[in-house]
């Protein structure tokens, strides 16, 4: 993972705005960009209605890594994962998997949404939820098959709640929750994970439980990308770290990238970022109006 | 009436058109409550009623057009009306959300109303205007069965088919969607196209209800159903059936008493079957219905009324200081009928059986404060009444835990067999 975000963030002065250049030509200015990536991400900058909340993010993804995000709330972390999976839509930038669009990788990729996102007490089993994970597989129009339930049922044993797997989702404990959810993401046998928050509001068990199925996605070929919120267990749990606040402030190596300053400039540092980002913002309407 | 038209009636003997009639509102319940659990589970059941309220000013509008072309009255061109009022509702409540500050409730508040104000107006225009094939047009705000033509019927049995068909195929679909858009779309699958036809059966079922159950009502059929449904059961697949079984007999009951009465309004004989339905459910069912969950807690006190007697009758026994039991006549005679005490003169005394289950319970108690004391540093002092909470849940796994953490530290109370009194 390279960080290339301090040459090319820093919004130019010029009157015409940068982040209105074609891709194309982003991509001709990165010659390492290569479809050994599991994900690569060029000048991508998101915004809700005028607000910008990622701006210009460069990011490459090592294959076979776990790596995590961290940056403070509002920072746009969960952003950051639905805008490379075309979930919220992204103002500049293209975002490629293995060298490809999204639309032609999406079956290698999984996704694990934050628990809150859903009503609890619908009316699903565990084993129910982890099946999900295999409906596109399975394909329209076609019930799950014996199957595909028992390769649902052997995800659930590997984060261990086969013995929940007949239970509904509201009978479950938060963490217990979260492991189905993690059950489902490992059902679509994806080589590229993201998840988001998978250890937020877990007892120690559970989190337990992930990093060894974490670890063990890593050690089948598989890349993961966390957003984590928790700084004490970042060096023990991952290889890599992206320091976002609005833009990549630090990426590359756990042990490289945690310095004080870093940390500093994620955390401390968020007023200053954000005046830059309005008034670079004010500059490109003007340039544009 | 007597009981053999009520016979006749109900066994669908009552005459070729009254059954008709009500095999196809029967259907109609079918088709909504099958429809109506991804509309709950979406939590899109009021959109259906701006939907069907929507609709009115588009049934009067077809009329307008076609006593305006002179071309005889049909219900095809009333219910495209219908269809293209209600869409125009509905797309109105998403654009107000969408490019206003509105929230979704106030959105659909203002349209439903105003739609549906706009459709009262027509009407009374179309009753001052003199001509024939006005009447009946009142009967889509209330709903009249008897209004149902033998066409009619077929067209609503076609469309539950239709309905159960379209959800048997995409049920899994759906229920990703609903469990979770976010999520499908990431597996790339269309969720913009799957609301689309979830809405679109929500239309279909709608526009054919209206004239047996009326605009104002209709949308009952989409909600209570499923939520009837949903007090029986934890899985969707046995929700739609559920949902499906009660629509239809609230569907059923209303024609038939429809039949009989042919004067009163069936959207509401049919609304009040559905919410009867509903009743019984929440009374009745097993895990969710109030009864259960009114029982559950009754046993559970019960039970621990009984633990604290129990354990504290054991402890008078052995000799050990301990608080008075609380005597109730009503929970001794309990005891008694479990084989746990017999009633004495002085009181209550333990059979073998009550014996052996207090000491297991002073056993639990001991340990857990034990417990308490030696792992979690809480004073001794304090430690009885969070015990009290804790013993009488204690399985007998975490049982043996304790037993051994507690050995392992050459604290555990002494087992009553080792001479613990």
């Amino acid at each position: 993972m390279t960080d290339k975000s301090p040459q090319s963030s820093a919004p130019s002065a010029a009157p015409t705005p940068t982040r209105l250049r074609p891709p194309q030509s982003v991509l001709d200015a990165r010659p390492e960009h290569s479809a050994q990536s599991p994900l690569s991400v060029h000048a991508m900058t998101v915004a809700y209605r005028r607000k910008p909340v990622l701006w210009d993010v460069d990011l490459d993804v090592e294959p076979r890594t776990l790596t995590a995000i961290i940056g403070p709330n509002g920072a746009g972390k969960s952003t950051f994962i639905k805008a490379c999976l075309n979930l919220v839509p992204r103002a500049t930038g293209d975002v490629e998997f293995w060298g490809m669009p999204f639309r032609k990788a999406r079956s290698r990729v999984g996704y694990m949404p934050q628990r809150e996102t859903v009503d609890w007490d619908f009316p699903v089993t565990a084993l129910d939820v982890a099946c999900m994970g295999r409906y596109r597989k399975i394909g329209w129009c076609r019930p799950v098959s014996r199957s595909h339930r028992e390769a649902a049922m052997a995800c659930l044993d590997r984060v261990g709640m086969a013995d929940y797997a007949d239970r509904q989702i509201s009978q479950l404990s938060g963490g217990q929750q979260q492991r189905v959810f993690l059950a489902r993401a490992l059902a679509q046998e994806a080589e590229l994970y993201f998840m988001d928050e998978p250890f937020a509001g877990v007892d120690a068990s559970t989190e337990r439980a992930i990093v060894r199925v974490l670890r063990d996605l890593r050690e089948r070929g598989s890349t993961v990308i966390c957003v984590h919120h928790d700084l004490q267990t970042v060096e023990a749990y991952f290889d890599n770290a992206v320091l976002i606040n609005m833009r990549i402030v630090a990426s590359g190596p756990v042990s490289e990238v945690f310095t004080p300053d870093t940390l500093h400039r994620t955390y401390g540092g968020r007023l200053t970022l954000l005046d830059q980002a309005s008034e670079a913002v004010a500059r490109a309407s003007r340039g544009r109006g | 009436m007597t009981t053999s038209e009520l016979v006749d009636v109900l066994l669908l003997q009552g005459g070729r058109n009254t059954t008709l009639v009500v095999m196809g509102t029967t259907l109609l319940g079918v088709a909504a409550g099958l429809v109506g659990v991804f509309a709950l589970l979406r939590r899109r059941s009021l959109m259906a009623d701006t939907l069907s309220h929507a609709a009115l000013p588009g049934i009067a509008g077809a009329f307008l057009v076609i006593s305006a072309f002179g071309m005889p009255r049909s219900l095809g061109v009333l219910l495209l009306g219908a269809t293209v009022a209600g869409v125009l509702g509905v797309l109105a409540v998403q654009g107000l959300t969408r490019y206003t500050r509105l929230r979704e409730d106030a959105a659909m508040g203002i349209v439903l109303s105003v739609f549906f104000g706009v459709g009262i107006v027509m009407l009374s225009v179309i009753q001052n205007r003199p001509g024939a094939g006005q009447a009946g047009l009142k009967s889509f705000i209330y709903g009249q069965t008897a209004a149902m033509s033998p066409t009619d019927a077929v067209s609503i049995g076609v469309v539950a088919v239709f309905c159960l068909i379209a959800t048997l195929l995409l049920q899994k679909e759906f229920v990703a969607v609903c469990f979770q858009d976010e999520h499908a779309r990431s597996l790339g699958w269309p969720v913009g196209v799957l609301d689309l036809a979830m809405m679109a059966l929500v239309v279909i079922v709608t526009v054919v209800g209206l004239q047996s159950v009326g605009v104002i009502l209709i949308v009952a059929m989409l909600i209570i159903p499923p939520a009837a449904a949903r007090l029986w059961t934890d899985r969707v697949s046995a929700m739609l059936w559920i949902s499906a079984l009660i629509g239809g007999m609230s569907g059923y009951s209303g024609a038939c008493v429809s039949a009989l009465f042919p004067r009163k309004p069936a959207g509401s004989v049919i609304v009040l079957c559905a919410g009867a339905l509903f009743l019984l459910s929440l009374l009745l069912a097993p895990r969710r219905g109030v009864l259960g969950e009114f029982l559950r807690r009754i046993a559970g006190r019960v039970r621990l009324a009984t633990d604290h007697a129990l354990e504290s009758l054991y402890e008078r026994e052995i000799g050990v200081e301990a608080s008075p039991p609380r005597r109730g006549v009503l929970l001794e005679r309990l005891m008694a009928l479990r084989g746990l005490v017999v009633l004495g003169p002085s009181g209550p005394g333990l059979t073998e059986k009550g014996r052996e289950r207090g000491a297991r319970l002073r056993r639990n108690h001991l340990l857990w404060e034990q417990y308490l004391i030696s792992h979690a540093d809480v004073a001794p002092s304090h430690v009885d009444w969070s015990v009290d909470q804790v013993e009488h849940v204690l399985s007998e796994d975490l049982v043996n835990q304790l037993e051994r953490a507690l050995a392992s530290r050459g604290v555990a109370p002494p087992t009553p067999a080792e001479g613990g009194r």
